[in-house]
């Protein structure tokens, strides 16, 4: 069984006109959208800002209502009912944040921070609570004197690791990390992923992991999924996505990617002007009458695209 | 040779902190040409910003010292009538924080209609109008007609970005400083945003400044970089060099721990330790050294210069010589 399984989910916004702010259409922002998260594996979400790809992770966690479609997470079903009533399943799930420097309360010391979901979940004793902070504090990396800080008295790589010290503190099996090292320099950057990656290891978790780096996806990831416009677009595992991408749309994005090398630049802009190209003249083929996505195809057994009639 | 558009010299640009100037800018010395886009890159905190800002004289509070060479008129103590000329219009700036660089009252389409005003003070509203309307197709914006009458706070991070690029090329300006100008972007759209830089380079001559710390834009854009650290810079070179024959240390860790699509490294270098505060800043000796802690410290110069190594290639301090990656690498 999988850790996660989304199946035709779908998250639907209202949109409101006239003078009584009737309903006259919905904004689909995620869309028929289906994928499994094995455990253990990171799983990427790549799109672009608007694509869905945030609301997808918030509706996981129960920070977005859902409007159809299923999730499952561990076989159990977290989509319907009231939120209270999965809070057990929520537990083990956690959520890090894009900007380290909004996502934690100024006002609060790195304790009550860090401390926050244990004073939920789990009834502490003040000393057993602040040893735990303490421990998990010396597994992200943070001196011990750390505890009675607050968030400004940090560096933003630092803040982001008290945001994965938070996101670990339930010992949760699948973490939402949406955007974690988007707003941190390249040296802070790697900082933070390798120490993503060093945890996933030694506390077996699963990531979902969300950006629109590519850079960092292929980094970190194992599976990538490619969202555009609120549906799926193409699938695969990183190999796959990178090496023998099929849809335009990857296609697109992949050779928007800055090539390091400058002596490649020519071709490189030769390169985009041509995919540039080819998605107006074949969005008919890839895209339906509403510019949206076909449904997937399957064209391996862990790649598909959303092409019509392969 | 031509005369360089713009030529700083020894440029120090210092804050107040509790009473004391501290160099943000310590002595700076460049010049960047027409046609030329020149890519500053560092870390947060290496000055790069305050360096942007000092050539477009937006400093309020700090001390800048030393020339600023505009097509060879020295900018600093330049009476204000003479910048706000500059300014907007020959020499254009992209600002990293668009949110704050716009202002939050007036809708987008008319912030850019008055920078075209001031500058020109001519032409009808219609006519601003259809220019605004170009520029905001220009820069990819969908949907002009009603993104024309959106307040900053409407729109996207992206789709202001893109506001706050139109704006700055709105007059076709010879030296446009742009500071982090595609950071909060897609990667589409970087490519568009770049592309259009590009353009602007080709078409107008202009000479560009372009603030970065993503090495990928980097290498995608520059004629030449310069490489700050703690407000000096460290490495000066052509993009090739740069990328491919590295030799200051920072550059090399920079170029380590970026995570890169074609290949796959296990673990990313991480450079040990932060960009030290401004008042904390060791202003004696390689500025570098704390971070490279392994490096013994003979191997550094009491007094780091920038000295030639090869034709054009600049670097600082000798202990490139004998830099060499932990074979471990440790993770603080």
């Amino acid at each position: 069984m999988s850790l996660v399984e989304v199946k035709n989910l779908k998250v639907y916004f209202p949109i409101r006109s006239g003078i009584f702010r009737r309903v006259t259409g919905n904004f689909k922002a995620v869309d028929n959208v289906s994928f499994t998260i094995e455990a253990g594996q990171t799983y990427g979400l790549v799109g672009e800002s608007g694509s869905g790809k945030t609301t997808t992770g918030r509706a996981i966690i129960g920070l977005n209502h859902v409007t159809g479609g299923s999730i499952l997470f561990e076989g159990k079903e977290l989509s319907k009912g009231r939120i209270a009533a999965n809070r057990d399943t929520y537990k083990e799930i956690q959520m890090v944040f894009q900007d380290p420097y909004s996502s934690l309360n100024p006002k609060k010391r790195v304790l009550d921070i860090i401390a926050e979901p244990l004073r939920n979940f789990e009834n502490l004793s003040k000393d057993e609570e602040f040893e735990r902070v303490q421990e998990l504090l010396g597994i992200v990396g943070l001196p011990a004197d750390a505890i009675y800080k607050y968030p400004h008295q940090f560096s933003g790589g630092q803040r982001q690791r008290i945001g994965l010290a938070r996101a670990i503190a339930l010992k949760p099996k699948l973490i939402i990390a949406d955007e974690p090292v988007s707003a941190l320099d390249v040296s802070v950057q790697a900082q933070v992923l390798n120490f993503m990656k060093e945890i996933q290891k030694e506390l077996n978790l699963t990531y979902l992991f969300i950006s629109h780096d590519l850079g960092v996806i292929r980094h970190m990831c194992d599976k990538i999924g490619i969202i555009y416009k609120g549906r799926f677009v193409e699938e695969g595992t990183a190999d796959e996505i990178f090496e023998n991408p099929q849809h335009i749309y990857t296609k697109r994005l992949l050779v928007a990617i800055p090539d390091t090398n400058p002596r490649k630049r020519e071709e490189s802009r030769r390169r985009r002007k041509q995919i540039n190209e080819d998605f107006d003249r074949l969005s008919g083929q890839y895209f339906d009458e509403h510019g949206l996505a076909h449904p997937l195809q399957a064209i391996s057994k862990s790649h598909a695209a959303a092409i019509k009639g392969v | 040779m031509t005369a360089p558009l713009l030529e700083l010299n020894n440029l120090k640009t210092s804050f107040k902190i509790n009473d004391d100037y501290h160099a943000a800018v310590d002595g700076l010395t460049l010049t960047i040409n027409k046609n030329e886009v020149l890519a500053i890159v560092g870390e947060s905190g290496c000055g790069k910003s305050a360096l942007a800002f000092s050539i477009m004289q937006l400093h309020t509070k700090a001390k800048v010292e030393g020339e600023i060479n505009y097509e060879g008129e020295n900018l600093i103590g330049a009476p204000a009538a003479k910048l706000n000329a500059l300014r907007g219009k020959d020499i254009g700036m992209i600002f990293q924080d668009s949110l704050s660089a716009l202002n939050p009252l007036m809708v987008v389409g008319d912030q850019i209609g008055e920078i075209i005003y001031l500058h020109h003070k001519k032409g009808s509203k219609a006519e601003r109008k259809s220019q605004v309307y170009d520029l905001l197709e220009k820069v990819g914006i969908p949907n002009i007609e009603k993104v024309y009458n959106q307040y900053p706070h409407e729109l996207s991070g992206g789709m202001r970005q893109r506001v706050v690029i139109a704006m700055a090329i709105a007059n076709k300006p010879q030296l446009l400083i742009a500071d982090e100008p595609t950071t909060a972007l897609d990667v589409t759209i970087q490519a568009q945003i770049l592309e259009l830089l590009r353009e602007l380079k080709e078409d107008m001559d202009a000479g560009i400044i372009i603030i970065t710390h993503d090495l990928g834009v980097v290498a995608e854009m520059a004629d030449r970089v310069a490489v700050m650290y703690a407000g000096q810079i460290v490495e000066l070179a052509d993009v090739y060099t740069i990328m491919e024959n590295a030799k200051h240390p920072y550059t090399r860790s920079l170029l380590n721990s970026m995570p890169s699509a074609d290949q796959i490294k296990d673990k990313l270098h991480v450079i040990q330790g932060v960009v030290p505060p401004l008042n904390r800043l060791p202003r004696t000796g390689c500025r570098f050294q704390e971070r490279i802690p392994w490096i013994d410290a003979s191997a550094h110069e009491e007094h780091p210069e920038l000295r030639e190594v090869a034709p054009g290639h600049f670097v600082r301090c000798t202990c490139h010589e004998h830099f060499e990656f932990p074979a471990d690498q440790k993770h603080a």
